[in-house]
């Protein structure tokens, strides 16, 4: 695509500032809008800000839905850099999250220490299995990833709603729910260890599982860029060509690609299921796995950069809803608006801006060589 | 026969209101896909012609320019996709999710500014929504037996875009097959070098293409909100646009199976709503998820290539570069 400009501009340039420049189109097309519908958007910037970081309590769902987003992020990335383009990670998060349900439901007799692995290893399995169908038929067969993985988002949707509404429902339970899990094994929420430190910040969904997006990171980060897997899976992406003379299995690389992006999305369920809710239900993922699209395209499929992108839409998800709460003109679904219009710039358009911005450092580092 | 075949041509003719919007989205899709251009934003379309029709026809009190009101809002997001896909090379599936990403938030967002009642439009009546068609004689004819109440309750009964979604298959297969343009349009999407060889700009048949791409998705979402419906609601598509791109892709790329596949996917959607808490012989209760599932799960088979073969457009979701 752009390869031609990126070898010769500055590192910096094209890691930060090009995806800056898009994000900052986005944000003033998003202002555009919220002059259309008659508010002010400098009072919606403020109050979304003081939304996401303005007392501890926000801070604790702006770092909550962090969480969720790093997972969907890495989860993209890593599909990515093996040429492949998941948008199932809405539909793994959804099994996984079974996946972390199930095992909460049959073994919280036992533990947390031994229910936990259990259950991440549970989320990793559902999820990675869950991408595992759709990886199989595009290695194999030459199904197209994007199509399938669409259809797993329906399938799976389809899949819980029938398991809640006819297998695991709660006795005695009108909506799709599963009974409680014991709260013996509900993931210790960060407010209760503040609280032992003597700082009260409410009551956030914030809890354990973001550790693991911390670790998921560094996993990813190592798996990518420091193992021989990395190195075939972003070589399978880069050139399919290439990877085939150099000895490297395509099937091998897509479906550990998959494997891996579905493992990641899985892990959502988590933060969601062990972490917040505390039992199983529908249509709880709402539309974290797409999200994952946004932060991967803005942190350009580094590990660094979608902690960045997941924070920024962190702070995006959890200020929404302070400004809807603050400005009645502006509801919620605003935050989706930014959402499209920074896929939009960071991804579909993002040579629009980069030639440009190429061509000015370019010029001036002819300058300064002459 | 009576009760038994009236409720069975009732199935057929809530079939025939389920796969008019299906087919019109899927058709749209055919112009975008044969021409090389992957859209996986026949969703985000449709909801935001589905959105801008009600909300013009609330304002006009006109269901015609609300029409043309969807038909331009469709084909305006369609020119964004073509200036990401074709002007700017971008990723054609990335650029697709941001529109559907970017509709789904902005048609309850303006809703709720313009309309303060939570993201849907005012209820239409009147003009401001097409109304029903009763074909000449079909109260008279439908005295007559068995064929009368097909041509009463099947043939008659439905609103104007029915019958445009019925002769827009036809027409449509003759573009693409008959016609100068629909060869070019395939060239696009198989060998666009080709194409380009005999002096025909690319960029200009895939242009041309989306905006027919608009036009049939801008009917398809006007008829969801001022003609089966009085009203823009939330998620108004549900995954229809979705459900279209599967059956374009059951239906091969061609007209005819793409008819049949949404003719599949809407009599299994319109029988779903019949069978809830039916027990029938052998199988017993079937789950309604089950059926609700089941165009996902025959589209990936198809894909798979278990049932038959699905092969699409060879140069599809590839940005034509001139010099290569």
């Amino acid at each position: 695509m752009a390869a031609a400009s990126s070898s010769e501009i500055p590192r910096w340039v094209d890691y930060l500032l090009v995806p800056l420049v898009n994000l900052a189109v986005a944000l003033l097309l998003s202002g555009v809008v919220v002059i259309a519908i008659g508010a002010n958007p400098l009072d919606a910037l403020d109050s979304l800000l003081f939304g996401a970081f303005g007392y501890p309590e926000a801070i604790g769902f702006t770092l909550y839905y962090a969480t969720n987003f790093i997972f969907t992020g890495l989860s993209v990335a890593v599909a990515f850099h093996a040429g492949l383009f998941n948008i199932g990670g809405e539909g793994q998060a959804y099994i996984g999250g079974l996946g972390v349900g199930l095992v909460c439901l049959a073994l919280d007799q036992w533990p947390l220490v031994l229910v936990f692995p259990i259950a991440v290893a549970a989320a990793a399995l559902f999820g990675a299995a869950w991408a595992f169908i759709p990886a199989y038929l595009q290695a194999r067969r030459g199904s197209h990833i994007v199509i399938t993985t669409i259809m797993f988002n329906f399938i799976a949707s389809a899949l819980i709603t029938y398991l809640l509404v006819d297998v695991l429902v709660e006795p005695g339970q009108q909506a799709p729910r599963s009974r409680d899990f014991a709260p013996e094994i509900w993931l210790p929420y960060a407010h209760n260890f503040l609280k032992a430190l003597g700082i009260d910040m409410g009551q956030p969904p914030l809890n354990f599982s973001s550790l693991l997006a911390v670790l998921a990171c560094v996993f990813v980060w190592l798996f990518i860029w420091h193992t021989r897997w990395g190195y075939e899976l972003r070589t399978v992406g880069h050139s399919e060509r290439a990877a085939r003379y150099a000895g490297i299995s395509r099937t091998r690389a897509i479906i550990l690609a998959m494997l891996i992006s579905g493992a990641l999305a899985g892990m959502v369920g988590v933060n969601d299921i062990m972490g917040v809710h505390h039992y199983l239900l529908v249509g709880w993922t709402g539309g974290v796995g797409f999200v994952g699209i946004a932060v991967a395209l803005m942190g350009r499929n580094h590990p660094v950069g979608i902690a960045m992108a997941a924070l920024l839409f962190g702070a995006l998800y959890q200020g929404g809803s302070e400004i809807a709460f603050d400005i009645p003109q502006i509801t919620k679904e605003m935050v989706v608006v930014i959402q499209g219009l920074v896929i939009l710039f960071c991804g579909a358009l993002e040579n629009m801006f980069k030639p440009q911005i190429a061509a000015l450092f370019r010029r001036r580092a002819v300058a300064e060589a002459a | 026969m009576d009760a038994d075949w009236l409720s069975f041509l009732a199935l057929v003719a809530s079939t025939i209101r389920l796969v008019t919007p299906l087919i019109l989205a899927a058709l749209a899709g055919l112009f975008a896909e044969r021409s090389g251009i992957v859209d996986i934003a026949l969703e985000g379309k449709m909801l935001a012609a589905a959105f801008a029709a009600a909300a013009t026809a609330a304002f006009t009190g006109s269901a015609w320019v609300g029409l043309g009101a969807g038909i331009v809002v469709a084909i305006a997001l369609a020119l964004l996709h073509g200036l990401a896909s074709i002007r700017y090379n971008g990723n054609q599936v990335v650029s697709g999710m941001a529109l559907n990403i970017l509709i789904a938030g902005l048609a309850p967002t303006l809703g709720n500014a313009w309309f303060h009642q939570g993201g849907q439009t005012p209820q239409l009546v009147g003009d401001a929504r097409f109304g029903v068609i009763t074909l000449p004689g079909a109260a008279t004819i439908g005295q007559i037996p068995v064929i009368g109440p097909l041509y009463q309750y099947v043939i008659s009964g439905h609103n104007i875009i029915v019958y445009l979604a019925v002769a827009a298959v036809p027409l449509v297969w003759w573009i693409v097959y008959r016609t100068r343009f629909g060869l070019r349009l395939r060239a696009a999407g198989e060998n666009p070098h080709a194409l380009d060889t005999a002096g025909v700009s690319v960029a200009w048949v895939r242009y041309r293409a989306l905006v027919i791409t608009g036009v049939l998705c801008g009917i398809a979402g006007s008829y969801l909100s001022i003609a089966h419906n009085a009203g823009f609601v939330r998620d108004m598509t549900a995954g229809k646009g979705y459900l279209a791109l599967a059956a374009l892709v059951f239906g091969k790329w061609r007209p005819l199976p793409t008819l049949f596949a949404c003719l599949l996917f809407a009599f299994a959607d319109a029988l779903q709503i019949r069978l809830q808490g039916v027990v029938l012989p052998v199988v017993g209760q079937v789950p309604v998820q089950f059926i609700q599932a089941l165009p996902y799960i025959l589209t990936v088979l198809l894909l798979a290539g278990f049932v038959g073969r699905a092969i699409a457009p060879k140069a599809s979701g590839i940005p034509y570069v001139k010099d290569r």
